[in-house]
């Protein structure tokens, strides 16, 4: 089941990456150890949009509610009730991954505009309600000092969890785009009447595809509780969503490992430009319009281009 | 094996096909025929569930199948190829074909196996079949037009099916690519057992290989029969071979 992994070129850089990652909070500063926590986060997040934007084709314009009911899941399990830690830990992507497969059912039956604008509706009302509903949700405020228990106690400790849950996270994904599951995905994304003439059930293959997505935005939310301690409105607004989608666009939503490099460029803009003005946004917008005129296909777009090995023609890939 | 009784299909005032009727044993290789614009190719969409008949009945098998959807039709053993070329741009050849082969095996929702270990060998033998075994790590954006009609029915086969639409398969192909297409469209029928349904512009090849014939005039079914009761038919014609 590996084997087509560990085959991968990137294999060796990708194993010099983690081991890094894995030295790095003996090295540098507390809050830089918080920040790639952050990047970690936000990637998974990215990552799980990218399987419906780059490679199912579905405009899932607000994917950010999934990641916010997931945190939220996770935070009123572990403040309202005695359950155990796991509990919640697993509620929460189930619960995004309901709250997904109910509002795909109505969108699936909708293309491309027409989904995403049902999707910023629907999403829309289920962050209405959380910031709305004091008594259950904590409205505006949010919830706040969420405990934790003591394997996740120091910042350190959690920064290894998310990392080791982001590594699981990143195998499972990227299993999941090669196998038949995910070729028929990106079979849809290029020509989904083709599709239905070879039998292939387009709207229920795109709703088990929004469940994926969604239960991995799940898991980005527990993630983010883990670090952050903390859940509010913002995590469902659709301005994040906005950010997410701006992550794959950046990074190259046609590759793998695209959002991640977006995730990672947009948080560390976030929080060292955003150290010095609040109009950080307008560096990501300049970044935008030079990434549309020159990287088309995003930053990994371009390197995956750039590092085609010699002889292999444009347009040619290994097969079986 | 497949009967299509009186099917009407207007797009808002327009008729585009009024009460056809067409009948395909099996076996057989039937072609449809008729000037642009007689309702070809919304005959085929209406038989393979891409649109929806306004009335009248198609039967395959013996099932009524008017109204389900394209999935379900190709499920029940029909496959077809497109008028434009209608691929995955994005995906090799081999993967273009072996998204067909997955679904018909049931596998298009396994998670966590590679797909490249799965349908390789089925997929293979459908790419040799048609000769493009070659090219089939090429992304299919970069192919030449004939050899993406080439892979339009090597997807179409990729379901096993009994019944072959094939909706103009050497439409804009030069003269030598299309009796090469013609030549293996009636071997992969013979080998396969296929039986075939196409339509085509090109009256030498339709009178050639096809042992039935339906010409359609301003969505009409003027006549069904044996090529050689269609040449003589005045109706025809008068309406399309232009008094040959």
């Amino acid at each position: 089941m590996f084997r087509n992994l560990f085959a991968s070129k990137w294999i060796g850089f990708i194993l010099v990456l983690f081991l890094v990652l894995l030295f790095l909070p003996s090295f540098v500063p507390r809050f830089f150890v918080y920040v790639m926590g952050l990047v970690f986060v936000t990637s998974l997040l990215a990552m799980s949009l990218n399987l419906l934007v780059g490679h199912g084709g579905l405009f899932q314009f607000h994917h950010a509610v999934f990641y916010g009911v997931g945190a939220y899941t996770v935070a009123l399990i572990l403040t309202k009730t005695t359950w155990p830690t796991w509990v919640g830990f697993v509620a929460a992507p189930v619960v995004a991954t309901l709250i997904g497969l109910v509002i795909g059912w109505f969108c699936v039956r909708l293309t491309q505009l027409y989904f995403g604008m049902l999707q910023i509706s629907l999403g829309s009302l289920i962050w209405a309600i959380v910031y709305r509903w004091y008594k259950f949700t904590g409205g505006d405020d949010g919830i706040h000092g969420v405990p934790m228990p003591k394997f996740l106690s120091s910042l350190n400790q959690s920064y290894y969890f998310i990392l080791i849950v982001l590594a699981l996270a990143l195998i499972l994904l990227y299993l999941i785009l090669r196998s038949p599951f995910g070729s028929t995905l990106q079979a849809i994304r290029d020509n989904p009447q083709r599709c239905e003439a070879v039998g292939i059930n387009v709207r229920r293959h795109q709703l088990r595809a929004i469940g994926v997505g969604t239960f991995f935005a799940g898991i980005a939310g527990v993630l983010f509780v883990v670090l952050e301690r903390s859940v509010f409105p913002d995590l469902l607004f659709w301005v994040l969503s906005l950010e997410i989608f701006i992550m794959c666009l950046l990074g190259g939503w046609f590759t793998f490992a695209g959002p991640i490099v977006g995730a990672a460029i947009t948080v560390s803009l976030r929080t060292f430009v955003g150290k010095y003005t609040e109009y950080w946004t307008l560096i990501l917008g300049v970044l935008l319009i030079l990434l549309i005129f020159f990287l088309p296909e995003g930053v990994m777009g371009y390197f995956e281009k750039i590092f085609k090995p010699k002889g292999k023609e444009a347009g040619e890939r290994r097969n079986p | 094996m497949l009967h299509v009784e009186a099917v009407v299909k207007s797009f808002d005032d327009f008729l585009a096909v009024n009460e056809a009727t067409l009948s395909v044993q099996k076996g057989e290789i039937v072609a449809v025929i008729g000037p642009n614009g007689a309702g070809k190719t919304t005959l085929f969409n209406l038989i393979t569930g891409h649109l929806r008949r306004d009335r009248g009945r198609i039967l395959f098998r013996g099932e009524d199948i008017s109204g389900l959807p394209p999935h379900e039709i190709c499920r029940r053993g029909m496959g077809r190829s497109f008028q434009i070329v209608n691929v995955f741009h994005r995906l090799t050849v081999f993967e273009n074909v072996q998204v067909a082969v997955l679904s018909h095996q049931r596998q298009s929702n396994t998670l966590l196996r590679p797909a490249s270990s799965i349908a390789v060998v089925e997929t293979r033998s459908i790419l040799e079949s048609v000769g493009l075994a070659d090219k089939r790590n090429l992304i299919v954006g970069s192919l030449s037009h004939g050899d993406q009609k080439i892979l339009e029915i090597a997807i179409a086969l990729g379901n096993e099916p009994e019944l072959l639409i094939l909706d103009e398969p050497t439409a804009g192909m030069s003269p030598e690519e299309t009796f090469a297409t013609i030549e293996l469209i009636t071997q992969l029928a013979r080998t396969r057992g296929l039986t075939l349904l196409f339509c085509e512009h090109d009256m030498d090849i339709v009178f050639s290989i096809s042992q039935s014939i339906m010409v359609m005039h301003q969505g009409r079914t003027l006549i069904q029969g044996k090529p050689e009761e269609v040449r003589r038919n005045p109706e025809v014609q008068s309406a399309y071979l232009g008094g040959e």
